[in-house]
């Protein structure tokens, strides 16, 4: 039922969504919260509508996990996750730094973004080397699809940078607690802090003053973490077939 | 009064409530039951005693844990007044620095109040503006450390940005204390990330806006404060106690692997790639300086 009562806020968008053709998710979506509405089945509705997602995900699922990249379950799992988002990550950064608009715009932005493919960089050997040395195995290299992506314009380049940088938060916010190993938890400690400096400058350089806001922070002042799941839909679209993630397997709590 | 409206109502107050709930599934579902059964008036009582456990609040929590909160707590309370006295002094900022000081002050008295409701009637007695000295007089009782503080924009920022890394650092400190309860440490990390952004802004300023070049980075680079009084700021960006688990910021080796050994990363960008931890009695230290 969180979930269902969750979207309920999204029930403003009802009538633009209904345009489109109803995925199947989404109409799920719009069924449960005719029936929360109803006030229909309090108890127990919870588990019956993450049931049905569940397995209309795994029939829809069945036959594309093969080819995705698992990136595996425990600790592991979640060193992998992350090891996956700073590959997306860098690959981002180290094609910007090939633009005319990398070597046209202002000194301060060439700075920030030099070196935050740098880190980005570091990041992704950091965890490929660790994971190795943990006696695990790295997932594949994977190959990004930045077909979406418009690399000509300052809009074009910073607000997909804004978008990585503030999925990283998230993403790293939300993994915390699935780490069971002090040591590993204080990696993705000392790692977030710094995908957060990036994601304040830049949208300070695409909107002054908008360092921090409503949209990545909360009303108690938290910055809103998302789950492997959550984070993978929108990463996937920056993959390409047979490098999209499967996270499916990592711990949940 | 319908559940669902209690709901509706409480999330105004805070969206993440389902997502709080969730995180403690077992508590909801037995809620839940209880639900079908409880009669309608006694279910807000049943609500309250829910959500102390969704956000652990009441007895549940060690004394681990309420210690790093409440540490923490001290030094929400400590930026909070900070700025809001910046804010209040005239003619100190132009307006965009206003408003990100403003914003800055505002996260930091939700952070306050957030910790304060968690901490619940374990945490420590409200502090005031009163049992602060940002010039670092403690009070008049000794000369101060910086007696501009409130006079002169860029001491003002180089000792927010003393205090945003400080906070970061000890967050980070704090956060493997935590590992045991799944809902105080997602807390914890996403009061983290938030003092980052602060910290990173912080250094926007000093270094003039978006358009100006030169120190201090976004970052953190080697151990460099980036300002003035560079004795002050020393110890934020020094080794903590033991040093090997707490090394300055201008660590290059996480986790046995010697960063500047990756091909094209120099020394400074290894340090900026990783932020470290503090701890519990270095950052007291530090913040003792404008402690009464």
């Amino acid at each position: 039922m969180s979930k269902v009562m969750h979207d309920a806020t999204k029930a403003q968008g009802l009538s633009e969504e209904l345009q489109t053709p109803l995925e199947r998710r989404t109409f799920l979506r719009y069924t449960g919260l005719g029936l929360a509405m109803g006030g229909l089945a309090l108890a127990g509705c919870n588990d019956v509508m993450e049931d049905v997602v569940k397995t209309q995900d795994a029939s829809a699922n069945a036959t594309d996990m093969a080819n995705m990249v698992d990136v595996g379950s425990g600790d592991v799992g979640v060193l992998n996750y992350a090891y996956a988002l700073e590959q997306l990550e860098a690959a981002f950064y180290a094609q910007v730094l090939q633009t005319q608009y990398y070597n046209s715009t202002s000194a301060p932005q060439r700075v920030a973004l030099r070196d935050i493919e740098a880190h980005e960089r570091i990041h992704r050997e950091f965890f490929k080397q660790a994971i190795t040395a943990a006696g695990a195995t790295p997932i594949k290299d994977l190959e990004v699809d930045f077909s979406s992506i418009d690399f000509r314009t300052k809009q074009g380049v910073l607000s997909v940078a804004k978008a990585f940088e503030d999925l990283g938060v998230a993403a790293y916010n939300g993994a915390g607690k699935l780490i069971k190993t002090a040591a590993y938890l204080a990696i993705a400690g000392k790692i977030v802090s710094v995908e957060a400096r990036h994601a304040a400058i830049i949208r300070d350089f695409l909107e002054y003053n908008t360092f921090v806001g409503a949209d990545v922070v909360d009303q108690n002042g938290l910055e809103k973490s998302m789950t492997p799941a959550q984070v993978v839909a929108i990463a996937n679209n920056f993959l390409k077939e047979g490098s999209k993630l499967n996270v499916s397997n990592l711990p949940t709590e | 009064m319908n559940i669902l409206n209690i709901l509706a109502e409480i999330e105004k107050v805070d969206p993440e409530v389902y997502e709080r709930l969730d995180q403690r599934r077992q508590v909801f579902k037995h809620f839940a039951g209880f639900g079908k059964k409880l009669a309608t008036a006694a279910v807000p009582l049943a609500m309250g005693a829910m959500f102390q456990k969704a956000y652990g609040q009441s007895s549940g929590l060690g004394k681990q844990v309420t210690d790093v909160l409440n540490f923490a707590l001290t030094l929400e309370y400590l930026e909070y007044y900070f700025y809001d006295m910046g804010v209040k002094t005239r003619n100190l900022f132009v307006q965009a620095d206003l408003a990100a000081i403003t914003i800055i002050r505002d996260d930091e008295l939700k952070h306050v109040n957030f910790l304060k409701t968690v901490l619940g009637s374990s945490a420590i007695a409200p502090l005031t503006a009163n049992d602060f000295d940002f010039t670092g007089s403690k009070g008049g009782k000794r000369a101060p450390l910086i007696p501009e503080v409130f006079r002169d924009r860029f001491n003002f920022l180089a000792l927010a940005q003393a205090f945003e890394d400080t906070g970061v650092r000890a967050y980070k400190g704090g956060a493997p204390l935590l590992i045991d309860n799944n809902t105080v440490l997602e807390a914890a990390l996403n009061i983290h990330s938030v003092e980052a952004r602060h910290a990173s802004h912080i250094r926007t300023m000093r270094r003039g806006g978006t358009q100006a070049n030169g120190l201090p980075k976004s970052w953190i680079t080697g151990n460099d404060g980036g300002g003035p009084r560079p004795g002050i700021t020393a110890p934020v960006y020094g080794p903590g106690m033991p040093a090997d688990m707490y090394p300055s910021e201008a660590n290059v080796t996480q986790a046995g692997i010697n960063l500047t050994s990756i091909p094209n990363v120099t020394a400074d960008q290894a340090s900026e790639a990783f932020d470290e931890p503090l701890d519990v009695t270095t950052v007291l230290a530090i913040a003792s300086n404008f402690l009464k």
